[in-house]
Order: C-alpha cells, then structure tokens, then sequence
C-alpha cells in the first residue's frame, strides 16, 4: 500500500486559555476531568489514523464527541493543540498560510451540516466561488460550475438562489462547490443531518454513486450509525474526544471493542450489514452441498436460499475460486442469536 | 404582608414613587427661584454666586442643593472652548511646505491637518457640482488662476439637465427596472422645472461625497471592531453617545474646527452617518453563521477574499440597512448644515421657513424628499442585482445602455445648443432652468395656508390655547417643580429596581452630570417635551400598529409608510406643522409626534410579527378568540420589542425636540442655536449635545437592560 493521503499522529485540541501548557505538562495522558476544572476543554484526545487513498473514512459519534473538531483540525480551520498532521505527506501544522491557502484551493474540498451557502449567490455563482477564488476566468469557472450543476442533477436551476431550494437541492449544490476543484481529498461534515429521512437515503445513495466514480480520499462525519455502516470502507467511533473503535462496519459490529460501541450495534440488523465473507468458515472446504454462493453477498440477500440447504453451503469469490463455507444454523446464529454475550 | 411576598417588584415601585412625592412635597420652591430665559448667566448680577476652578470663573444662581445642584461642571464648556483653541492654534507648531508661496510656512499641526482636509473635501465637492453645474474651481485646482485667466476656454461647461435626468433614469433602469427608471425621470424632470435645478444638484454633490466616504469609513471601522475585541471595546462608548447625540450639537465644534462651508458639513455629516454604519456593520458581520465562514476558508479564500466576498455580501441585510441610514442622515443633514454654509436645498428650506413662506419650503422640502428616496431605492437595487452569465448577447445588447445614454448626451448637447437660439433673451431653459425661474406652486400653497388660516383660524387658535393653557404649561410647571434630589431619586431609583446596582450607578452618573451642568432647568423642559411627545407617539403608533397587524396588506402598506416618512429629512417635518400652527410650541410638538411616531408603529408591527406561528396556531386550537389573542398570547411576546420601538421613539422626540429651537422652545435645543452664533459656542454646544444624549442614554439603559431580562426570561432572542 502506498503513502496514506490523512495520517494523523497522537493529535490533540484543547479549547482553553492555558491548553498548550497544560497538554505538554500532561506527558500525553489526558485526563478530561481533570482540564475540565482547570478551565479547558477537551475536544479531541489523541487520536492517531491514517486514511489512504480512495478509502472512505466515517467519524461517527453523539454530538460533543469531537467529531467535527477532529475534522477541522484535519482541514485546519481550527489549529490542533497537539500533535502531528500529514497530508499527503506534508506536515500540515508547518504550513504558512499561503501554502495553506494553495493546498485548499487544490486538495480539499468541504460540505457542511448547514450546507453554508453564500446567500446572495445563485447555485452556479456558489458552485464557482472556489474556482474563482484560485483565479479563474469568469466565463471557465461558470462553464465548469454548470457540468458540476449536471453532475448533481440541479440542471434548470442553476440561476437559483439558494433561499429559493429545498434542503435536499442546497445540499446538492454544497457537494457540488466542493467537488468543483477536483480536490484529491473531501471532507464531509454531517452533510445529511439536516435533511428528512427520506431525502437522506436517497442523498446517500447519490453519494456513493458519486463516489464509485470519482474514488476520492473521503473523511465522513455523522452522527448516524446507520449511515456509517452503509457508507463507511472503515469507521471511527469517538466518545469524549476519543476513538473508540477504528475498524471496518463488520469488525465493529461483530467484535465491539467497548461497551460504548457495543450500544450501538445492538440494534443493528446485522443480515443487512454483514457479508458472507464475514461469517464464513474458512476452514471447511470439503463435504459441500451444491448450492455456491458469492463471498461479498450481503447475507440478506442469500440468507433464505442458504437456509434451505441441509449441508453447509460453497462459498466461493468472483473467479469461482472456493474460499470457504457456511453453514446454515452459522446464519441462524448471525441474524438472531448471541447478542449479548456475542465476544 | 402576603401581598407584598406576591408582588415584590410592584411594591418596591410603590415605595419609590412614595419617596420621590414626599421628597417633591417636603422641599419647598425657594422664593428667589425663578426659570431663567435668555442667556442670564453671562449677566453679571450681584446675587450670583460664583467659584473658580482650573482658572476659570463660573457665576450662577445658588439655591439649596436639594432644590438645584450648583453648576459644578459649569466650567466643562469653557474648558473644551479653550482646550480646542489651542489645540488649532497653537498645539505642536510645525515647518509645513507652501505651494503658493514657494517656502516653508510655521503652522500648528491640527489646523494644517484641517486645513489639508478642508481642501480634499471642497475638491471632491466641487469636482462632482461642476461636472453637474459647470464651473472653473477643478480645473484651478490642478493648474493655477493665472492659467486659466489665459485660457478663457478653460471651464468645465456643466451638463445641460436633459442629460441628468436621463442619466438618472437609464441608472435606475439598468439597477432595477422600468418602475424606478420612471421615478427617477419624474423626479429630475420635477426638479427641472420648478426651477430648483442648482440648489438640487448643489445638495446632490453634497450627497454624492458625503454618503460614500461615510459608507466605506463605518464599514472600515465596523470591520474593524468585528476583526478586534479592543477596537470595539473603544469605539462602543462613543457610538452610544454618538446615536443619541442631537444632530445640531455637533455642528459647533465643525465650525471651530474646520470653518464654514460645504466641507465641514461633510466631514459634521460622516460624524453622524458613521455610528450607525458601524453598529449595523459590526451586528451583521456577529450575524454569520460559522460554517459559511468555513466554506469560504475551505474554498481557499485569503483575509481579502474572505472579507469581500464572503463576509461582507453574506452580511448583506444589515449592511443595507447601514447605508439606507447612512443616506438617510446625510439627507438630514443637509438641512441642518446649512447653518453653517453648506449651500442647496437645506439652505433655501432655512431661508423660506424664516421667512414663513410655507410654499416655498414645501418646494424645497420635497425635492429633498424625491431626491432622498429615489437615491434610497437606488442603492438598494445595487446591491441586490445579479448578473445574466447565460444570455448570449451581442456587442448592442450587452452595451445598449452605454450607447442610449451616449445617445441621449449627443441628443442633450444638441438641445441645449438650439436652445442658445430659442431662447435669445431669456434664460436657456434646455440647459438649465434657473431657480425661482420654473413654475411655482409656492402661490397656490401660501393662499391655501392663508385660507386654512383665515377660514379655521377660531379652532385652531382655540385648540393651540386650551393645548397650551390647560395642558402643556402645567406639564412643564410640574417638571420645573421637581426638586433635583427627587428626580435624582426617581431615577437612580429605577435603574435599581430594574438593573441592580450597575445599572443604578450608570443611569445616577448620567443624570449627575446633567444635573452639576448649568442647564438642568432647560433639560427639564426638553424632558417635558419629549415626554409629552413619546407619550402621544407611543399611544398612536401602538394603536396604529396593532390595527395594522390584524391585516396583512394593512401590514404591508403601513412598513411602507413608515419607510417612506423615514427617509423624509427630520426638518421636513417642520413645514406643515408651520403651516398650520405657526411659531409655537404645539407646532414643534406636533413635529416631535408624527416624527416619533415612525418607530412607535414600526416596532409594534415587528413586534407582532416576530411572535412565532407556533403559538398562533395553539392559541387557535385552545380557543382564543381575536382579542384574547391579542391580549394574552400576542402582546406579551411582543412587549420586548415594542420596548425597543419605544427606546427609538424617545431618540426620534429627543432629535426633532431640539430641532424645534428653531421654530423657538425654551429647552437645551435652543442654547445650542444660540451657540452656533457664539464666538464661544463650541464648548457650549458640545456639552448641550452630550446632556441632551445623555437623556436618551437613561432611557436606553433602563430599557435595554429591562428588555434583555424580559427576553431571557419568555427565552426569545
């Protein structure tokens, strides 16, 4: 694998007057109490990760978790307190300014929970903003803001303001500003929070059709652990400014490493996050049934057809290569047994 | 005793009117007392007392401290007099290069600084009138008067008002359409042809320098204090005394300060039109929400990019609001500084309002008017257009308004030069309409005043003596009857039970220091006044405001009115109530009513307004009917608000009570005229100004500190 695009190493923000001083004096073991009454704030405690490219990273986590203070550490609209930040292998803290500016301009892009449309702008004129920031021609930026506007499927209404759109169209617009840089790397913070349900799936569905094509560096706040195991390659679960958990949706919903994290899985439908890639025994190849099932089917999807069978069941990957085997009580098992005492 | 645990707040009230009416009671009106008119205390007069302090005497009247503080600040006004004479005339000399003389000249810092500023001002003036009236001064400027007496044909020739007018229109047409094109055509051609051409465009010019460079200073220092805790903590106090400061009161020291004329009215205009810019600015710019400030970092912009293009135009609203203030007190001023020598409209106002020839100040007046909200409107639809990226025009379309007024320039030169020949002998009525050379309606108007007056003159006359008489003496007997330790009482009362000590401590400062001044018999008349005025303006405009509400064209109709009558400059005011009760106090304060009224009505719509539908619809669904409504659910919520409104009503009295000097009052207001006159004025009305600011300043305390509570505690914001 090669250089991860975000690496992050022990960072840390703490909001308070004597933050600094009282984080060096700490010798790296935070205790958030203990600031507390010393008058700070821990927003983010030593988180380290990397995310590598192509790969979508989920921060989820309840509100005050320091999800979003992670985030804007990592996009540097707040300056961590401590530690280190690597993008792309530049050290992101010894940034100046303007190479701050030129890696903004370039490298990120960024949607917000609130969509943070510019008011007195139309949908193209807001989706060209940032390409006129970075000094493009007027008539270039409002041409490549327009095949952004098609991208998101806002055509006919790119002379829109957005006080005249629906939550759903001004976030469209939102993603569609911060993709129009090509940026390598997307932030996303809650982009379908403050949308209906409804909206939301099908916002989401977009999201991951957008991704399939563009494979851009994606790091995803939510609050929803729904939509982090819907969307996520792996997930992060922060309380209090840690990270919980930082593993794939399986490993999280079948091995929580807390307490905390076991919560939330517990009402999880796991048949419609699992595969059977994540279940299967890779052990028994032999004395198989005939029935063959792909080992990146979600379990719900083949989980009645496995039921009927008597013997275990073949797995086998997209070259009809045999990888393993299920058995079908292994299925009875997943979908509705063991639950509380599942490690 | 359970009464008292029930309703605390109502009982402590209760026991401080008690104390304030004993204390008024027990203290007898010393037999030596009486109200001084005139200018008394620069006679010298054997029973005077007198002290001396920091060098300089002061005399005045002494009676017992608990009737009449001594003036103890009496000799703040000349100090600030003295201090400012040397800071101009002879503070830091210094060797300053002289172009006309060719050799270093010996000046007193200040007043070259003054000068350098007069003179940038007096050329922006007069660069924009002589491009509207023609003339030789800009030219001067970069060359010499010998140049030009050999270059006879050196002289910017003015533009013929065809051009103007249709300027104005294909402006307003390209801003915003045919509505206002239409306005502005009307307007200019009105101005045309009632011959009131010059003074307009002189009153434009004035506009014209004087609104922007208050636009960009306010906008600069609100970014500013927005950017830096500590410049706004620095600014703040002064912005408080600068938005209840009466508008008249700073005019003394811009004549110490820069002189007479155009240019100093522009620089007393960008002392008033500034603080609201700024505090509007500053309210905008807090209004952003964090995540588009973020978007506009994470798309890369630097500090510039930030400002101008995210913050700024996000702030938009409130900014707008700034610059329609902005406008409205540049028009205001306009008036008011043609006390000292700024020429156009406001000066021909003055001149016929003196002269009590009411059509010819109608005239003026509504030029003013036409001009004030036809540059309002303007302003607005700049800000608010947007550009076509999509129409694919050609070089005609794209430029058609460019080319039409180019057109209309040849089409009006043309004109104006046929009319050299149809006009032989007379005035050049296709360049420009002399004044008083236009129509006139000033006839028709002055007749109708004089019918008004000869068929109503009995009721009329009978209203203004029973309002005089029965009413407005005794009001003013009772203020001048309060002992000053029981309104010190009152007040520092108020500010206890409503603000704690803080507020107390405030509110007891402010009154201290009108009261140690030499004018606390004047400020109680400006305070019986103003009362009387917001009292009336308060019950109107509630009144008319809730009526209004129970419609939602009336709703609309009624903001529009009170948009309108806003943008009236305050001066204008005078002129019916003049028209109708000639020079007495019923007509300032009928001025002071209408005047106020505007924000008593306005404030009650918004009000009401701001209740939450929320609540409309559970107070429908528990049964409420209209009133009840109105009573329990819908006045409460708005009460705060209509605080607020009642806060800007006593400002709007306070302004147009001291604007009233002119038609003749007895209060503060007057002494600043007099001032305006006085060698020595400068110190004096500056003093006047802060006294009479420092009257709105309590209300303001009182009632912002008691609205905030209310808010928090119905937990609205």
């Amino acid at each position: 694998m090669s250089e991860p695009i975000i690496k992050c190493e022990s960072v840390y923000k703490i909001f308070g007057e004597n933050a600094k001083k009282m984080l060096d004096d700490s010798n790296g073991n935070v205790d958030a109490k203990t600031f507390q009454e010393n008058g700070c704030i821990v927003g983010v405690n030593n988180a380290s990760f990397e995310v590598s490219k192509g790969e979508m990273l989920v921060v989820m986590g309840l509100s005050g978790s320091g999800k979003s203070t992670l985030l804007r550490c990592i996009s540097r609209l707040t300056d961590a307190t401590g530690g280190k930040i690597f993008i792309e292998g530049q050290d992101l803290l010894q940034l100046n300014n303007k190479e701050l500016i030129n890696l903004r301009r370039n490298k990120m892009g960024m949607v917000f929970q609130s969509f943070a449309l510019l008011p007195h702008k139309t949908v193209v004129e807001n989706i060209a903003f940032p390409l006129q920031i970075k000094g493009i021609k007027t008539e270039d930026s409002i041409s490549k803001a327009m095949d952004m506007v098609k991208l998101v499927g806002l055509d006919g209404r790119e002379n829109y303001f957005p006080r005249e759109l629906s939550g759903g169209q001004q976030q469209r617009v939102g993603i569609a500003r911060s993709l129009a840089v090509e940026p390598d790397i997307w932030f996303l913070d809650e982009p379908f929070s403050a949308l209906d349900p409804l909206i939301r799936k099908e916002m989401q569905d977009e999201f991951l059709r957008l991704q399939e094509k563009l494979q851009k560096t994606i790091m995803f706040i939510t609050h929803d652990f729904d939509e982090a195991l819907k969307l996520a390659d792996r997930i992060a679960i922060m309380k209090d400014g840690i990270i919980e958990q930082l593993d794939t949706p399986a490993n999280i919903v079948l091995n929580p490493a807390t307490e905390y994290v076991r919560k939330f899985t517990e009402e999880v439908p796991r048949e419609k996050v699992l595969l059977i890639e994540d279940v299967m025994d890779t052990s028994t190849k032999d004395n198989l049934g005939d029935l063959k099932v792909l080992k990146d089917e979600i379990i719900e999807n083949v989980a009645e057809k496995i039921l009927t069978q008597e013997k275990s069941v073949t797995v086998v990957d997209s070259n009809n290569k045999v990888v393993g085997s299920i058995n079908p009580t292994k299925i009875i098992n997943t979908v509705f047994g063991g639950r509380k005492n599942n490690n | 005793m359970e009464l008292i645990k029930k309703y605390p707040k109502l009982f402590q009230w209760l026991f401080l009117l008690i104390v304030f009416f004993a204390l008024c009671f027990a203290i007898d009106v010393p037999e030596t007392y009486k109200f001084i008119r005139g200018q008394a205390e620069f006679v010298k007069d054997p029973n005077q007392s007198s002290y001396i302090f920091l060098g300089k005497e002061v005399r005045y009247y002494a009676f017992d401290v608990f009737w009449r503080l001594p003036p103890l600040l009496g000799w703040l006004p000349i100090w600030i007099n003295d201090s400012l004479f040397f800071l101009m005339n002879e503070w830091m000399p210094m060797e300053f290069w002289n172009e006309d003389t060719q050799e270093f000249k010996t000046r007193p810092l200040l007043l070259q600084i003054s000068r350098n500023l007069t003179s940038f001002m007096t050329f922006l003036i007069e660069l924009i009138r002589e491009i509207l009236l023609g003339g030789l001064e800009t030219i001067v400027a970069f060359t010499s008067w010998d140049w030009i007496d050999k270059n006879p044909w050196a002289e910017l020739p003015g533009l013929p008002w065809t051009i103007v007018a249709a300027g104005a229109a294909i402006l307003s047409y390209k801003l915003s359409g045919k509505g206002l094109a239409l306005f502005a055509g009307l307007t200019m051609i009105y101005i045309s042809i009632f011959g009131q051409w010059k003074p307009s465009m002189q009153t434009l010019s004035f506009i014209l320098v004087a609104a922007p460079l208050s636009f960009i200073f306010g906008l600069g220092l609100g970014i500013a204090a927005f950017k830096s805790k500590r410049v706004e903590k620095a600014l703040y106090p002064i912005l408080l005394v600068m938005q209840t400061m009466p508008q008249y009161a700073v005019l003394v020291p811009a004549l110490v300060l820069f002189g007479v004329g155009d240019h100093a009215a522009v620089i007393i205009t960008m002392v008033v039109a500034v603080p609201p810019m700024i505090l509007l600015t500053i309210l905008g710019l807090r209004a952003i929400p964090p995540e588009v400030i973020e978007a506009g970092r994470m798309s890369g912009c630097n500090n510039w990019q930030l400002m101008l293009k995210v913050l700024i135009p996000t702030a938009r609203r409130d900014i707008l609001i700034g610059v329609n203030q902005v406008i409205m007190v540049c028009f205001s001023m306009a008036v008011i500084s043609a006390f000292i020598g700024a020429k156009g409209l406001g000066f021909n106002l003055l001149l016929a309002l003196n002269q009590l020839n009411i059509g010819l100040a109608l005239e003026a007046g509504l030029c003013i008017s036409l001009i004030a909200i036809l540059l309002d409107k303007m302003s607005l639809a700049w800000a608010n257009k947007q550009t076509d990226y999509f129409g694919n025009l050609t070089f005609l379309q794209r430029n058609k308004n460019i080319l039409f007024f180019a057109s209309t320039v040849a089409i009006g030169i043309i004109l104006a030069y046929v009319g050299t020949f149809l006009f032989k002998d007379t005035f050049n009525y296709l360049f420009e309409v002399p004044h008083n050379k236009g129509l006139s309606t000033a006839d028709f108007w002055n007749k109708g005043v004089d019918w008004i007056f000869d068929t109503f003159f009995v009721y009329i006359k009978a209203f203004n003596t029973w309002l005089i008489q029965d009413v407005l003496q005794p009001m003013r007997a009772l203020y001048l009857r309060m002992p000053a330790i029981a309104t010190l009482v009152l007040v520092v009362g108020s500010g206890y039970l409503i603000g704690g000590v803080r507020s107390a401590l405030v509110v007891c400062a402010l009154t201290l220091f009108i009261a140690l001044s030499p004018w606390w018999d004047r400020a109680l008349v400006t305070a019986y006044m103003a009362t009387f005025g917001v009292v009336i303006s308060c019950i109107i405009g509630f009144t008319v405001g809730t009526l209004c509400f129970q419609n939602k064209h009336s709703t609309s109709f009624m903001l529009g009115v009170c948009d309108i009558f806003q943008t009236f400059p305050s001066f204008v005011y005078l002129i019916p109530v003049m028209m109708l009760f000639g020079i007495t106090d019923t007509s300032v304060l009928i001025a002071v009513i209408v005047y106020a009224t505007i924000p008593a009505t306005r404030y009650t719509i918004e009000g009401l307004r701001s209740v939450p539908t929320g609540l409309h619809d559970a107070a429908t669904m528990s049964g409420v009917n209209k009133f009840q409504r109105l009573t329990k659910i819908e006045f409460p919520l708005a009460f705060p608000h209509m605080m607020l409104g009642l806060n800007q009503t006593i400002v709007f009295a306070l302004f147009m009570v001291i604007i009233g000097a002119f038609i003749g009052t007895e209060d503060l207001g007057q002494y600043i005229l007099k001032a305006l006159s006085d060698k020595n004025g400068a110190g004096i009305g500056l003093t006047l100004g802060i006294c009479v600011a420092f009257i709105g300043l309590i209300f303001d305390n009182l009632i912002r500190t008691w609205v905030g509570q209310r808010k928090k505690h119905l937990g609205i914001d």
